[in-house]
């Protein structure tokens, strides 16, 4: 390989070369530019020399095949390849600013910023994983911030594309990574769960809040393979002030089946963007680890378990989703109300990891002053908190599968999508445009979430009963 | 240039017919026909006749085991396609059994080989079902991309330049870029007898230019497809077992 190719000023396919700004045991980087491209950009040679470690050119083969595929925020933007024939390299985005490696000497950081973060990065992974991939090296050092706040994932060197070959899977006789985020089921070798990656971000969150690593900083096969079936010291033995709701969030990502993680990434932000809706379990309280017998049977289980079948992700990820039932406690009828409950009801039983969030809309007059209390004095928004509590109760789920939200706004349907938004929903079912007219003249709320939502609606009437007329009819969007 | 590669077609008409058409409307400029035109299927005629016409044209036609069968009866066959191939034999002209019969063992153009079973011993008729198989095949040819089929069953090998092994089951309609650092080995689903459980016809496309591989699946008429086959007095076996794709 020609290395006078790379050099300050030289000119690649059009990309002139600029500084090397990183070189890392993999790869070097350099800045980049091009007259067609605007903003930054950063060129990846992979170390291929006689005598490199042969794992960079497989990690490099699997970005190449992975990055041109990959789109939106939370990834840097791909713009060219070239392939070991004559250079290698890829052009991709180059993001301003440092990655959270910077942040190491300010740890601990306080509870709030960490879930805060936390939450950045679970929305990114899961866009990520809806895009078919698992990341594998999730860690301070691949994590970076847009302007605006949003993550952005970096490194796909050891990533697993659900829809493509995966060229890592016999490349090593050990598992390869960074020994002190690495999911435990990775040492059995398996590369296709993305709960690999929550687990991961578990163990930053964890260090994050505490400043220390769960499972230390052993690279020995013996040392990392104790992770699967020795668990961590619960937060709180570390630090008394330990907020049991974040407890709860570290310590199931850290689960060491992946059944007993969350479901998806999405499930992960809900909670760290609702912390005060999350559902405590003994987890939450813990201060010790568990009973030598439990880690033990653990232990001696080993290599008992039946191999899984390929995985499929897609399907993984859309048997979990977020609903989201947005109900009109005040202004919605029984018979509406009960035809909403049986959609929900339909969607909970043929999928057991979905987790259903009931919306309310408290609507604030757009001129009147609201008061929190009616006119009996009950506190509104608590009673409506009440109402969906109520409505929700005949679902009979567990309480991790169940949140309740009173949103106050003066557009209930703007409320409602927001939410959808803001939570990553995959569902929304909500009801038809009732006869009793407060919204009549405004237009149907249901019409414009149908309209403007970024997943799937479902629009639910009651059942048909003679002599009314059909809501279709009364449910067309107004024509002015 | 688009390639679009058929292998297994086994004088499946109907399935044949639907992945030319599909293959022509994702923009496929040159046909590569990886054996097994006969055996099995109801009409062996129409699609014997057709692969001719297309190497008229200019496609390509490796030679299968069921080809070679018509000409040269084999013993290691089962009872079922021994009796399809017999049936087969009285159904084709002089003509078409020539052609059979002159059919190259492999073809080689560019950094492609193409082949029904594998590269390397062709005549062998070895089935490609593990990296271990792919990997004597690749190591036998200097070139970079193998097309093949004979399994029924689509996989995707690589073998990168410290011989290591990758294999994968490709999902259909999604491209694979195949990689220039590395020999790939593209077993190809059957056209008309799929055995994945997936009882919709297979074809690949390559892209030349992109070096990206996808594995079709295109929906036919099975169930016509299927009465060809009673009607013609074969196993009843061969008939039922389109719909489930095994």
């Amino acid at each position: 390989m020609a290395r006078s190719l790379i050099e300050p000023g030289a000119v690649l396919d059009g990309f002139t070369i600029g500084e090397c700004v990183h070189h890392g045991g993999m790869a070097t980087l350099w800045s980049v530019t091009h007259p067609d491209i605007a903003g930054p950009l950063l060129m990846k040679i992979p170390r291929v020399a006689e005598g490199e470690d042969p794992a960079a050119i497989v990690s490099f083969e699997m970005e190449q095949m992975i990055l041109p595929r990959l789109q939106g925020p939370h990834v840097p933007a791909w713009f060219a390849t070239g392939d070991f024939v004559r250079q290698a390299y890829v052009v991709i985005e180059r993001i301003p600013g440092q990655t959270l490696y910077k942040r190491l000497p300010d740890l601990p950081l306080a509870y709030e910023e960490v879930r805060v973060l936390g939450g950045k990065i679970a929305t990114a992974l899961a866009d990520l994983h809806r895009q078919n991939v698992v990341h594998h090296d999730i860690k301070p050092s691949s994590i970076m911030f847009r302007e605006n706040g949003e993550a952005v994932l970096i490194d796909y060197g050891l990533s697993q594309h659900n829809h493509l070959p995966d060229l890592l899977q016999e490349e090593f006789r050990v598992p390869f990574g960074t020994a002190p985020y690495m999911a435990p089921e990775r040492l059995n070798g398996v590369r296709d769960d993305p709960r690999s990656d929550l687990f991961s971000l578990g163990v930053l969150l964890y260090f994050f809040t505490t400043g220390v690593r769960p499972f230390g900083e052993s690279e020995t096969m013996s040392g990392m393979r104790r992770r699967l079936w020795r668990d961590p010291h619960p937060p709180r033995w570390l630090k008394g002030d330990y907020p049991p709701w974040l407890q709860e969030i570290v310590l199931r990502c850290l689960e060491i089946e992946p059944r007993n993680r969350y479901p998806t990434a999405s499930q992960l932000a809900f909670d760290l963007g609702h912390p005060d809706l999350v559902k405590l379990t003994a987890r939450s309280e813990r201060l010790k680890r568990d009973p030598l017998t439990a880690v033990w049977r653990r232990r001696f289980n080993q290599g008992m378990a039946i191999p899984k079948p390929k995985s499929d992700m897609a399907a993984q990820l859309a048997s979990s989703p977020i609903v989201a039932v947005a109900l009109d406690t005040a202004e919605g009828s029984d018979e509406m109300n009960a035809a909403l409950r049986r959609s929900a009801e339909r969607v909970l039983a043929i999928l057991p990891s979905a987790r259903l969030a009931c919306v309310n809309v408290l609507k604030l007059g757009r001129l009147t002053i609201d008061r929190t209390l009616d006119e009996q004095g009950h506190n509104k928004h608590v009673d409506r908190l009440v109402a969906l509590k109520h409505w929700a109760q005949p679902l009979k789920l567990d309480e991790n599968r169940l949140t309740v939200h009173v949103l106050e706004a003066i557009d209930p349907a703007a409320a409602i999508l927001e939410f959808a938004d803001v939570n990553q929903v995959d569902h929304i079912i909500i009801g038809a445009r009732q006869r009793s007219g407060m919204f009549g003249r405004l237009g149907s709320v249901s019409s414009k979430v149908a309209f403007e939502a970024p997943c799937t609606v479902t629009v639910v009437r009651p059942p048909r009963l003679a002599g009314r007329p059909a809501l279709e009819d009364r449910d067309m969007p107004p024509i002015f | 240039m688009l390639l679009a590669l058929f292998a297994d077609i086994h004088a499946n008409r109907q399935a044949f017919a639907a992945c030319l058409e599909a293959a022509r409307t994702r923009g496929a400029e040159r046909f590569v026909l990886l054996g097994d035109f006969v055996g099995y299927g109801g009409d062996p005629e129409w699609v014997v006749d057709t692969v001719m016409g297309l190497v008229e044209q200019g496609a390509v036609a490796v030679r299968g085991n069921h080809d070679q069968a018509v000409g040269t009866p084999s013993e290691s066959m089962n009872a079922a396609a021994q009796a399809a191939i017999d049936w087969t034999r009285s159904r084709l002209s002089a003509a078409q059994k020539q052609f059979l019969a002159d059919l190259p063992w492999m073809h080689e153009e560019d950094d492609r080989l193409y082949v029904h079973s594998e590269a390397s011993n062709p005549q062998r008729w070895r089935y490609v079902q593990s990296a271990t198989d792919a990997a004597r095949s690749m190591i036998s040819t200097p070139a970079q991309i193998t097309f093949c089929g004979h399994i029924h069953q689509p996989a995707l090998y690589s073998m990168s330049v410290t011989a290591r092994m990758t294999s994968f089951v490709p999902t259909s309609g999604i491209p694979v870029q195949l990689l220039k650092g590395r020999q790939w080995l593209a077993v190809s689903g059957s056209v008309g007898q799929p055995r994945d459980s997936n009882p919709a016809a297979c074809f690949l496309t390559f892209d030349t230019k992109s070096r990206e591989i996808t594995y079709c699946r295109v929906a036919y008429d099975v169930e016509a497809a299927a009465k060809r086959i009673r009607d013609a007095g074969l196993p009843l076996w061969l008939a039922d077992r389109l719909s489930k794709g095994r």
